[in-house]
């Protein structure tokens, strides 16, 4: 009896504290991606040729999330009868936009207008018991392209 | 040094290959954060100190991999690559792999 009280207490909080955070995390994830939608991601491996080329710096970024003890539970059922776990899909979903967020972001700072060769690679870190993937780590990294433009504009308009 | 995952780098010339550089750093979570990390399993939520952790332990393996390519002489590395596998309970393996080359 105690059991399945401790059990509920700990279903309950994962749902309420887990959806909040969910909630509140898409939000985030929601407004940031508006502001940083002028920096273009590609995945393709050559960047245009122009003329002065750009300065390149390796960008990256990384975020370990976890899921709720509800999600684990849901997703414990869903294994007996197979089929899609919406659940996970929601926290992979979050945490390669947040690493694809957090690496914008580097660019940004870094005054980039282009990221090329996006990786993401993601791994399960920390396994609970029955090998159950208690947190995922995802890890998005590529190329940004700083426009060294600052110098040429600077020389053509004292050339003109 | 130039560290990027493109197979070149725009405006410059490649003079000389030198093959492949590697790093890697096993690192293993300190009970502290163990502790936080099954509360956050409750809840859920971003694992902070997991983040910092693995961030960390991926610059240290960038870091040797470029003693590495300075060590050839290299002056840049080109295609650079990433991988983690957790290879025991409460430890993973960072690696970084990439191109070093000598560039104009």
């Amino acid at each position: 009896m105690a059991d399945l009280i401790v059990l509920i207490i700990l279903l309950s909080l994962g749902y309420g504290f887990g959806r909040l955070a969910e909630n509140k995390h898409y939000k985030s994830i929601k407004k940031r991606e508006h502001q940083l939608r002028e920096l273009y991601v590609m995945a393709t491996k050559y960047p245009p040729a122009t003329n002065p080329a750009p300065a390149t710096t390796l960008v990256s970024g990384s975020v370990v999330i976890s899921v709720d003890y509800f999600k684990r539970f849901v997703a414990s059922l869903r294994n007996l009868i197979g089929g899609r776990v919406k659940s996970y899909e929601s926290l992979l979903d979050r945490a390669r936009r947040e690493a694809l967020l957090r690496m914008k972001e580097q660019a940004n700072e870094l005054g980039a207008d282009m990221i090329f060769n996006v990786k993401i690679e993601t791994s399960s870190i920390h396994k609970g018991r029955k090998n159950a993937v208690g947190s995922v780590e995802v890890l998005a990294y590529g190329t940004a392209l700083v426009p060294s433009s600052t110098a040429s504009t600077a020389s053509s308009t004292t050339g003109a | 040094m130039i560290i990027t995952n493109l197979e070149m780098i725009p405006g410059k010339k490649l003079v000389k290959h030198l093959g492949l550089v590697q790093g890697s750093s096993v690192r293993a979570k300190h009970v502290g954060r163990d502790i936080m990390a099954s509360l956050k399993n409750i809840f859920g939520g971003e694992l902070k100190g997991y983040t910092e952790l693995l961030q960390e332990s991926r610059e240290e393996a960038m870091s040797r991999m470029q003693e590495q390519a300075s060590a050839v002489g290299a002056n840049a590395v080109l295609n650079i690559r990433f991988s983690t596998s957790s290879i025991a309970q409460g430890a993973a393996e960072l690696f970084a792999y990439g191109t070093a080359v000598v560039v104009e």
